[in-house]
This record gives structure tokens, C-alpha cells and sequence, in this order.
């Protein structure tokens, strides 16, 4: 007696049988299968945020492992869960990951007790970038509000080395208070590099505290925009880049040249899970990194 | 496709030779409603007499053997201070037997989702193609719309396609392996009276119920989001998610992991969600993008009728109204599109 049907492997492909990479989206992969990568190094913020150094622990797929300012990664800790944090380090930086996690909620609480050498599980990268190559040669401003310092972070560090293809570029940063403020430790060294104009503003200042208090609108005053050469890349929560996209359409920026970040619950970063749907719209894909036009048109994005 | 008439001795002769050897599932009577109307489901069967191929509609649809409700996707074995990810996937073949126009286009369009673009997904396909799908005509279902939304016809995402020409099936056969699997009985080449009887059947099959006017429906659903319709509705949801449970199309899912009771591994495991449970868009921190039950309701029309249609240029719904017959609260597609439509031109 032959067999009626023929059990199919789905291993056997050839797609399935090459190396994983997760920014060949279009071919059939082991999507869910994680990088394992080790806290090398785990750096407190503030109260509630922590930068964790992530290495991958596979040579090939750390050599392999590539990914563009603005994408973010599925982050697995075993046995607890699996949350989208965006990369907040350089992506010219091959080494090791940075990833600055608010303790929230009961996967990122459980990240803050990790020690130094826990291994946790990367999958990605996923989702859509900064275009930077775009921005050569114009005025740059990068705006951030609160946490939105860390997906910031990255463009920052992508400006920097490679300065000399941008023109202008201002730095804006505004927090609630100044013990709300991420990497103040970099500040002074962004600071020093003649040419780059850093600014950081408090809703709610301290005794302690020497800078401007106000709204980060205001600090838009005083830098000079010049709006058919100006782009702008603006992270933080909804309410924030909401204002901030207002005020720099009213100096003039066209809304497809400022950038923004949004942030769903995920629970794929795949395009699979709907999760992080906006009307029709999977902030996963064809996001996190959206123009303001888009957003706009997406409902409810806001 | 190569088309041949098989008797329905025959018929039952080959069933039982793939009951032989492999899994089958197909639509069985498992009970009967107040009104004493037949309740079926697609389930494991044994014997050629539990299957009923007459059935009007199934309670759930067949998603479940592709989209599991509740599904392993990796295991993780500790050890010491370290951890190694197993991942398996679906190597056994199945039968699934008797499935309708509307539930095979289902598959279509999850097919267009799960198996092309970005990330095809490895679970999926293979569960896709280690099933062998025989779909069957049927009488039009009372409260369906799979006309308007087009899908009472199909042409490909199956093995062989049955339709009832009294004593015998007019057999359209659609891969290879449905070509192996039926030469294992008594076919017949196609007569010129069989396809005349074939076309008659077909005729005879036609939807004689009413159905929602679905013209422009995208744009319209883009143009009324602000619509008082949604209050009306939303306010009967009772956001139980039971429509996304029997959709044949409704895909979406969450992710949890669990822990197992000696803490030597952690299971990461996907089950079907649905957008209308509170907690669907709701974020860590608290705030929550759909905290509003018509929003959520609103949300599963947007995405099928009009987000879907913007990628794909076809609506995700089959218009099989499995969800309206689930329903609680009574609330049903033909009746909210015809209410949305009645809202446009006020």
C-alpha cells in the first residue's frame, strides 16, 4: 500500500534552510525563532529607566546582525514575555545593542532585576527607519520628549558620524523635571562637538536646576528654521510631537519631511498579530517611523 | 482543471480509504438549536455515516485547523542560568472534507496574509499544505451574503470540489495529489449531459436570499468613522470577542508565555484574540488607543471592509454572517451596512 498524501516538511525549503535574517521579510524564515544575546552591560538612568547592552551571542549572526535608526526589536525574556523596544544605539555600532527600558510593566519590571550575563532573546529588526540618506545636505532637528530620547538616540548618533553630510542641526530636549532626563551623561560630549546646538528644557524645574523651564515648543524660538531646507525627526509621546508638528507647519516645514515614532501594543512586529493596528495600518510594518502627513491620515493615530 | 464525475458509492469507498490511513475532519451534526434546526461543526470523524455533507452552515468555521485558538509557537528548556528554543511544526497530513465556497476563500485570503509579502509564516504554511481540502456546493444559507462580497464561487485553494449531481459528484480537481488520491477509485470522464447537469446545479444554487448593497463600502466606511451608527451598535456589544471566534477570517492573536510547574521550561503561546476585548490596544502604562467598545466594534468592520480592501483590493469578510448568528447581541453585518448606507445618503 502506497501513501495517499505525503507528509510536508516545511523545514525542507530552502529559505527555511538559509542562515535567518529577519530584514528579508518577503521569504518564508523561522520568524519566531530568537537571537540569543547576553546583558553585557546594564546602565541605570533614572528611577524608572535602565540602558541594557545586549550582545548576540553567535558569532555569524552578530557579524550578520544590521538594522537602520529608528527600527526596534522583539525582546524575550523566557518564561515572562516578549515586548517591541526600539534600538537606541548607533546603528554603525556592531558589537552590541543598546536598549533603554522603562520599567513598566511585568516584562521590563522583571528586566530591571536582571543581573549582568542574564541571557534574553532578539528577534528582528523589525519595522520602517529614519530616512536619513533623504536628509543629506539640509538642516536637521531632533526633537525628543521624554522616553522618546531613546528611539531619538539613534539618528543622533547616525548625525554624528556622519556630520559632515548635514548642515544645520539642533538638538531639543524636554523632560517633566530634571531627574525625568535620559543620558544626561551625554549631553556635555554632544555639547562639546562645535556645530551640533543641544537644548534642554523642564516642565517643572528644581533647586538644582540652572536651564530654561517651560513647554519644548518654546525652544524652538530661539533656532533659526529654514523651511524649504529643513528636516525634522520629532520622538515622543502622542500629545508632545502633536504640538511640535503643529508649530514647525506653522513656520513652514512641509509634513513630509518631519518624521515621527508611533508606539502600539505589539505582540509579532510580523504584520500578523493586529495588535498595532491604526485603521489599516500596522504600525510594524509600515511603521513605527511614519511622516506627519501620514499620521494625519491615519485614524485615531493620534 | 480537469473535471471528472465520480458515483457516490464510489465516493464513500474513497473516504474510507482516507479514513484508513489519515486524520479526517469534517462537518458533523453535533445537536440541534430550540427550533430544532441542525448544529454542525468540523470535527475529527471515523466513520463515513458521521459525516453529513448536507449541512447548511457550521457553527465555527474551519480556520481552526490552520489558526489554532491556542498554539505553541516555541518551547524554551532551561538550564542553569541558560535556555535553548525548540521550535516544531505541523509534519502529519489531514483531510478536511466538505468544505463550502466561502470557507475556502477564507483560506484565500489568509493565504494572502500568512503565506506572501512580509514574513510568511512557517506555522501556517505548514498546516496549509500538509491538508488536503475537498470542497462541496451547497443550498444558499439563510442570512448569508457570500455573493456580495464574492465569494460564493471559487476556483483554486483546494484539492477536489464536489457538486451534487443526484447520484454521482461532478468532480473538479485541482492538484496533482487530488489527481492520485481520486485514481485510487472508479472515476468517469465528463459527458456533454454532465456538464449540462453541472450547470443546472449550479443555477439552482444561486443565493435566493436578500443581500447588503456593499457599493463603495470602503469609502463609505472612511467617510462615516465619526457616524452615529457606531454609538447604536457599539452600545449592544458586549465586547465578548465571539464573532472573531467563529469568523473564518479574523486572524488576529496575542502572545503570552507561561511557565511550566517544575520551572525546568517556558512555553511562548498564541492564542486568537479578537479587537473587541477591552484590553486589545491597551498598553503598559495604562492608556488604552481603543478604550471604547464602539470603537472596537468599529475597528473589525474598518479592518475588514475597508483596510483589507486598501491592501488587497477585496474585502477580508467571506459573508458567511457566522458572526451575526453568534451573536448575543444581534448584532450582524447586512444590518450595519445597510444602516451605514442609509446614513450616507440622510
Amino acid at each position: 500500500m502506497t501513501t495517499l498524501l505525503h507528509p510536508y516538511d516545511v523545514t525542507q525549503e530552502s529559505d527555511m534552510q538559509s542562515p535567518l535574517d529577519f530584514n528579508r521579510r518577503s521569504r518564508l524564515k523561522h520568524v519566531d525563532r530568537t537571537f540569543k544575546a547576553e546583558i553585557i552591560n546594564i546602565i541605570s538612568l533614572t528611577e524608572m529607566e535602565k540602558l541594557f547592552q545586549v550582545r548576540i551571542m553567535d558569532d555569524y549572526y552578530r557579524s550578520k546582525f544590521s538594522y537602520l535608526p529608528g527600527q526596534f526589536v522583539m525582546l524575550e525574556l523566557p518564561g515572562f514575555g516578549e515586548i517591541p523596544i526600539s534600538i537606541s544605539s548607533s546603528s554603525s555600532n556592531k558589537g552590541f545593542i543598546e536598549l533603554c527600558i522603562r520599567k513598566m510593566g511585568s516584562v521590563t519590571t522583571m528586566l530591571h532585576k536582571a543581573r549582568r550575563g542574564a541571557k534574553v532573546g532578539i528577534r528582528g529588526p523589525f519595522g520602517t527607519h529614519f530616512p536619513m540618506e533623504k536628509m543629506h545636505g539640509h538642516n536637521v532637528l531632533l526633537i525628543a520628549g521624554g522616553l522618546g530620547l531613546a528611539p531619538l538616540r539613534a539618528p543622533i548618533f547616525n548625525v554624528i558620524e556622519n556630520r559632515s553630510n548635514f548642515n544645520q542641526v539642533d538638538i531639543l530636549y524636554g523632560t517633566k523635571s530634571p531627574k525625568n532626563m535620559l543620558f544626561n551623561y551625554q549631553y556635555e560630549e554632544w555639547n562639546r562637538i562645535a556645530d551640533i546646538n543641544l537644548q534642554v528644557i523642564v516642565e517643572h524645574g528644581a533647586d538644582s536646576w540652572t536651564g530654561p523651564v517651560g513647554m519644548i515648543t518654546s525652544l524652538l524660538d530661539d533656532v533659526t528654521i529654514l523651511p524649504d531646507d529643513t528636516f525634522a525627526i520629532i520622538c515622543g509621546p502622542p500629545i508632545m510631537f502633536k504640538f511640535v508638528c503643529e508649530r514647525l507647519t506653522d513656520d513652514g516645514i512641509p509634513m513630509h519631511r518631519m518624521f515621527v515614532s508611533l508606539e502600539r501594543r505589539m505582540h509579532c512586529g510580523m504584520g500578523k498579530c493586529c495588535r498595532c493596528n491604526i485603521g489599516s495600518t500596522y504600525t510594524c510594518i509600515d511603521g513605527p517611523v511614519f511622516d506627519y502627513w501620514t499620521v494625519m491620515n491615519l485614524k485615531e493615530a493620534i | 482543471m480537469l473535471h471528472k464525475t465520480i458515483n457516490k458509492s464510489e465516493f464513500r469507498k474513497l473516504v474510507d480509504l482516507l479514513m484508513e490511513n489519515e486524520e479526517v475532519i469534517a462537518p458533523k451534526q453535533i445537536g440541534s438549536d430550540i427550533k430544532g434546526k441542525a448544529i454542525h461543526q468540523y470535527l475529527p470523524v471515523s466513520t463515513f455515516d458521521e459525516i453529513d455533507l448536507d449541512y447548511e452552515i457550521t457553527q465555527y468555521s474551519a480556520k481552526t485547523y490552520f489558526l489554532p485558538y491556542c498554539e505553541n509557537l516555541s518551547t524554551c528548556t532551561f538550564d542553569d542560568d541558560d535556555w535553548t528554543q525548540n521550535i516544531s511544526y505541523r509534519l502529519q497530513p489531514r483531510i478536511l472534507l466538505g468544505l463550502h465556497a466561502c470557507d475556502i476563500n477564507a483560506l484565500l485570503k489568509l493565504d494572502k496574509v500568512m503565506t506572501r509579502d512580509s514574513f510568511p509564516s512557517p506555522y501556517y504554511v505548514s498546516r496549509r499544505k500538509n491538508t488536503f481540502i475537498v470542497g462541496i456546493d451547497h443550498e444558499p444559507c439563510e442570512g448569508g451574503f457570500c455573493q456580495a462580497v464574492g465569494a460564493d464561487v471559487v476556483t483554486h485553494g483546494f484539492d477536489l470540489f464536489l457538486t451534487d449531481l443526484g447520484d454521482r459528484y461532478f468532480v473538479a480537481i485541482n492538484s496533482d495529489r487530488g489527481f492520485n488520491v481520486l485514481s485510487r477509485v472508479r472515476i468517469k470522464n465528463i459527458t456533454q449531459a454532465d456538464t449540462k447537469a453541472y450547470l443546472e446545479a449550479r443555477q439552482a444554487l444561486a443565493p435566493v436570499f436578500e443581500t447588503p448593497y456593499m457599493h463603495n463600502l470602503p469609502n463609505l466606511l472612511d467617510i462615516e468613522f465619526e457616524s452615529p451608527v457606531w454609538e447604536k451598535w457599539g452600545a449592544k456589544c458586549l465586547s465578548c470577542g465571539s464573532c472573531a471566534m467563529v469568523c473564518p477570517t479574523c486572524y488576529c492573536y496575542g502572545v503570552g508565555e507561561r511557565i511550566s510547574m517544575d520551572c525546568s521550561s517556558s512555553y511562548k503561546e498564541k492564542q486568537l484574540y479578537s479587537c473587541n476585548l477591552l484590553d486589545f490596544a491597551s498598553v503598559s502604562g495604562g492608556h488604552n488607543f481603543r478604550a471604547k467598545k464602539e470603537t472596537r466594534l468599529k475597528y473589525r468592520y474598518y479592518h475588514q471592509h475597508r483596510g483589507f480592501s486598501e491592501t488587497y483590493e477585496e474585502p477580508l469578510c467571506v459573508g458567511c454572517n457566522r458572526c451575526g448568528r453568534v451573536c448575543l447581541a444581534g448584532i450582524n453585518p447586512p444590518e450595519i451596512i445597510k444602516d451605514l448606507q442609509l446614513e450616507g445618503i440622510r
